[in-house]
């Protein structure tokens, strides 16, 4: 291939401009995003229907989560999200130090919500409130372990979800250690993990008050 | 052509300001969903969570997500992903939660 003087590097060879590229972009991520919202959906709606046909359980269970605690990471994850958008906005202004930076710190906070999030399963392993492994609570009833497996699952593929987007973000910052990658009109890349980083805290913004807070009056 | 480019990509920068304000509420209304949820409202405990927890995910969708930059088709995907999702609950709470509404035996 001849390299052409005139072409933009940032734009791809099979798109005509940059905002047909971006729009596409964007609308295949969001695509991905939706098919997320089923995988997260599934669990929403097991959630609220055995929330509605045993409410006591729900309440009950609810007293061995720490809203102090999951107040707290839920702040982290707010940070690690404006940390993510202003990544996104170093990118487009074409700052890589800046770039570098807000990626790292997304990285870390990603990271200290895991931490937090381990810290909470080492004390539920504790409490005995693990079903399948590690049920000897004699608090709650067996039919609690219900409110537990949902709230397993739910954090846990949440978890999955961070675990992944940190892998990326610290793979971006990498590959975009020096040079002029993603920066300017190329920051397409670290928009679309800006969606996807920014949907995850969507999910936890849903999953905080639901798994924490009900039961609490 | 170029210059046209230019304009479009700069033009969607978002200002600072409007980041960190986005942050600010999203903490304010964190507060304010744990504040409410050591108040007994009864039912409307619930209505006050996903509804804070709703505003939420607007700001972030809104602002983080740049939902208003978006083209009219992937609005239309956006939404249409919200319908399936609450196809999905209709159609599984019209069966569960009304099993009990008929007293048939066995059922």
């Amino acid at each position: 291939m001849e390299a052409d003087p005139h072409h933009n590097p940032a734009l791809g060879h099979h798109f005509e401009t940059l905002e047909q590229q971006h729009d596409t972009n964007i609308l295949g991520m969001w695509l991905f995003l939706s098919t997320e919202i089923m995988l997260f959906g599934v669990l929403f709606t097991a959630y609220i229907l055995f929330r509605v046909l045993y409410p006591e359980i729900f309440i009950a269970s609810s007293h061995f989560q720490n809203a102090t605690i999951g107040a707290i990471n839920t702040a982290v994850l707010i940070g690690s999200s404006l940390s993510m958008a202003l990544a996104v906005r170093s990118a487009q202004l074409a700052n890589r130090r800046a770039l570098l930076i807000f990626l790292a710190i997304t990285a870390i906070l990603g990271s200290v919500f895991l931490g937090v999030k381990g810290y909470e399963y080492y004390e539920h392993w504790h409490e005995g409130v693990v079903p399948g492994f590690q049920w000897t609570n004699t608090e709650l009833e067996p039919r609690a372990q219900l409110f537990f497996f949902l709230y397993f699952v739910m954090t846990g593929i949440h978890a999955v979800h961070l675990i992944i987007g940190i892998g990326l973000v610290l793979s971006l910052a990498f590959r975009s250690r020096k040079g002029s990658r993603y920066l300017g009109e190329s920051f397409l890349p670290i928009e679309l993990m800006g969606l996807y980083w920014h949907f995850v805290d969507v999910v936890w913004v849903y999953l905080f008050p639901l798994l924490y807070l009900i039961g609490r009056h | 052509m170029a210059e046209h480019h230019h304009d479009d990509h700069t033009a969607h920068v978002t200002p600072l300001r409007t980041y960190l304000l986005a942050a600010l509420a999203l903490l304010v209304l964190t507060i304010i969903t744990v504040a409410v949820a050591f108040v007994n409202l009864g039912p409307l405990n619930d209505v006050v969570a996903v509804g804070v927890a709703t505003l939420k995910a607007l700001i972030i969708v809104i602002i983080f997500m740049h939902g208003r930059a978006t083209s009219g088709v992937t609005r239309l995907v956006i939404v249409a992903g919200i319908l399936w999702l609450a196809i999905l609950m209709v159609g599984t709470f019209d069966d569960y939660l009304t099993r009990d509404w008929l007293a048939i035996p066995g059922r």
